[in-house]
C-alpha cells in the first residue's frame, strides 16, 4: 500500500516522523523502542524484507562513525562497565545521534524502496522546492548511466592498450581520463541544450499536473509520524 | 499557399569567430513533400548548415526561409515558430533524449509550443505510434536500445508537427534491422524531410533528389541515382558507394 501513495505524501509523512523522533529526548528511551517498533511496523506492511531494510540502512555508518566514538572521550562523570571507561555525557549524546539517525535513514529507506527516484523528484516538485533544484536531480538522473557507461568504455579501452592501475605512478593516467570524461560530459551538456532549444525549450519542463490525493491517502500517510506523535505525548504524559 | 518551398536557403554564408569559414554562400531551395539528401564528407559544414535552419547560428549573410518565414536569431517571437517549424532529429539519441520517461520527452516540444493536459497527451500518443514505440511511453530512454532511442528522438520531433524533419545521420550506428524499420518509418511520414549521411544506399532508398556540399557550397543538386552513379563526381567530394554496391 506504501507503493501506491502520491510521493509527496510520502516525502512529507517522512519528514515529519524525522522531526518527532529528533525533538524527542534520548532519556526517553521508551519512546525510542516505540519509534523503532513503528518503523519496522511500516516496512513490513510495505512488504519490504527486513535484511534488504537493514542492508540498505548500512549507508548510515560512515555518518555515525564519530557518535560511536563519543563514549569514550570527554569529560565529566565517568562509570565504569566490563573494564571500560565510558563518559555519561558522551554516551547519551552518541547514543541519541546514532539512535536518531538510525530512525530517519530507515524512514528514508523505506521512502526510496516504495518509490522509485524519478517519483521522489515529482514529489519534490509538488512540494514546491525550486524548479532549477528539480531539473538539475533529475538530469543527474537521466545521464548518471550515460556517463558511466562511458567511463567504462575509456576503462576497457585503456585496459585493452595494456594499462593496468596499481599505485599512485598511475594516478596521472586516471587523472587524464577524468579530466577528459569531464570535458566529454559538458561537451555533451552543450549538446544536450542546443537540442532542447531546437525544441523551443524556454526554461521550464513539463510536469504531468498534480494526482488526486484522497483522504485515505492522506491517512495512510500521516498515520507514521500520526502515532510517532501521539506515542511520543503519551510517553511524556505518563512520565516514562 | 502550397507552391511556398519548406526551405529556401539564399547566399548563405558563414564563419566562426576563430575565423574558420564554413559556409560560403550555400543556395537550396526544398519544395514541401520532397525528401533530399545532404551529402557531403566530414567538414563539409553540413552541421553547419543545419544549425542555421532553426537559427541556432545567426545567420552572417544571405537568408534562411521556412515556409516563406524569414529565419532572425534576434527576433524571438518568430524563432519560437521557427523551431516548432523546423524538427532536428540529432546524431546521438542521448542528447537529445534527456527526460526520464520516453513520453516526457515527446512532450517536452509539444509543451515549450504551449499544449498541455489531453491535447498534449494526444500528440504524444500520436507522435510514438507513428515510429511504433507507443508501448514504451513510461519508459526510461535508458532502458531501450539504440535503435529505439534513435525511433524515440524522431518522435519527440514529429511530434511538434513540424513544416520540415531534418535528420543528421539518421542510419549511424544502427543494425540493419533498425535501420529498415526506421526506412519504413521515414516512407510513412507526410512530411518535407532533408536528411544528412554519408550512407549512400540510404539516401538512394529514401531520397528522389540529393545535394553535395562540399568545401561550404552546394556542388551537385540532383537526382539521387543520378549523383550516385557519376564516379568522379562523388570521388572528387569523399563520398564512396559501399564495396560491391552497385546500382
Amino acid at each position: 500500500m506504501t507503493h501506491l501513495l502520491p510521493s509527496h505524501i510520502k516525502i512529507l509523512a517522512v519528514l515529519a516522523f524525522i522531526l518527532v523522533a529528533v525533538s524527542t529526548p534520548i532519556t526517553r528511551w521508551q519512546t525510542f523502542i516505540a519509534l523503532f517498533a513503528l518503523v519496522i511496523a511500516a516496512a513490513l506492511l510495505s512488504k519490504i524484507p527486513l535484511l534488504l531494510l537493514f542492508k540498505r540502512a548500512l549507508i548510515e555508518i560512515p555518518f555515525v562513525f564519530f557518535a560511536i566514538l563519543m563514549p569514550f572521550f570527554g569529560e565529566g562523570e565517568r562509570f565504569e562497565i566490563a573494564g571500560i571507561q565510558l563518559y555519561r555525557e558522551g554516551l547519551l549524546a552518541g547514543t541519541s545521534i546514532v539512535a536518531k539517525g538510525s530512525l530517519g535513514v530507515l524512514a528514508a529507506v523505506i521512502l526510496s524502496t516504495t518509490t522509485t527516484a524519478r517519483e521522489i523528484l515529482r514529489g519534490l516538485e509538488r512540494l514546491k522546492l525550486p524548479t532549477v533544484m528539480v531539473q538539475i536531480a533529475s538530469f543527474m538522473l537521466r545521464y548518471v548511466n550515460v556517463i558511466s557507461d562511458e567511463m567504462e568504455r575509456m576503462k576497457i579501452a585503456r585496459e585493452s592498450r595494456g594499462f593496468i592501475a596499481t599505485g599512485i605512478k598511475h594516478w596521472k593516467v586516471i587523472a587524464t581520463s577524468a579530466a577528459a570524461l569531464f570535458i566529454r560530459s559538458y561537451e555533451r551538456g552543450e549538446r544536450v541544450h542546443l537540442a532542447m532549444l531546437s525544441r523551443g525549450f524556454d526554461g521550464n519542463l513539463p510536469s504531468l499536473g498534480n494526482p488526486v490525493v484522497t483522504t485515505r491517502q492522506w491517512f495512510t500517510a500521516l498515520s507514521l509520524p500520526g502515532i510517532a506523535l501521539s506515542t511520543s505525548l503519551l510517553f511524556l504524559a505518563i512520565g516514562w | 499557399m502550397n507552391t511556398t518551398p519548406s526551405l529556401q536557403i539564399s547566399n548563405l554564408a558563414f564563419a566562426y569567430p576563430d575565423g574558420n569559414q564554413a559556409l560560403y554562400g550555400v543556395n537550396l531551395t526544398i519544395n514541401k513533400g520532397e525528401r533530399v539528401a545532404l551529402l557531403g564528407p566530414n567538414g563539409a559544414g553540413k552541421t553547419t548548415l543545419v544549425m542555421h535552419m532553426n537559427g541556432i547560428h545567426p545567420t552572417m549573410q544571405g537568408e534562411v526561409r521556412i515556409a516563406g518565414e524569414l529565419v532572425d536569431a534576434k527576433n524571438k517571437e518568430t524563432l519560437k515558430t521557427i523551431r516548432a517549424k523546423v524538427g532536428i532529429v540529432f546524431q546521438d539519441p542521448d542528447d537529445q533524449l534527456f527526460m526520464p520517461t520516453v513520453g516526457e520527452d515527446v512532450a517536452f516540444g509539444p509543451f515549450n509550443m504551449g499544449l498541455r493536459g489531453d491535447e498534449l497527451s494526444a500528440v504524444v500518443d500520436e507522435a510514438l505510434s507513428q515510429v511504433g514505440m507507443l508501448e514504451f511511453r513510461d519508459r526510461p530512454p535508458h532502458h531501450l536500445s539504440f535503435g529505439q532511442r534513435r525511433r524515440v528522438a524522431v518522435a519527440t520531433v514529429l511530434a511538434m508537427k513540424p513544416e520540415i524533419l531534418v535528420m543528421d545521420e539518421p542510419s549511424s550506428n544502427l543494425d540493419p534491422a533498425s535501420r529498415r524499420e526506421l526506412a519504413e518509418i521515414v516512407r510513412s511520414l507526410d512530411v518535407t524531410i532533408v536528411m544528412v549521411t554519408h550512407d549512400l544506399p540510404y539516401a538512394l532508398e529514401l531520397c528522389e533528389r540529393s545535394v553535395i556540399l562540399s568545401g561550404g557550397i552546394i556542388v551537385a543538386d540532383a537526382p539521387t541515382r543520378e549523383i550516385l552513379t557519376n564516379a568522379s563526381l562523388l570521388a572528387s567530394h569523399r563520398l564512396e558507394l559501399p564495396v560491391g554496391f552497385t546500382l
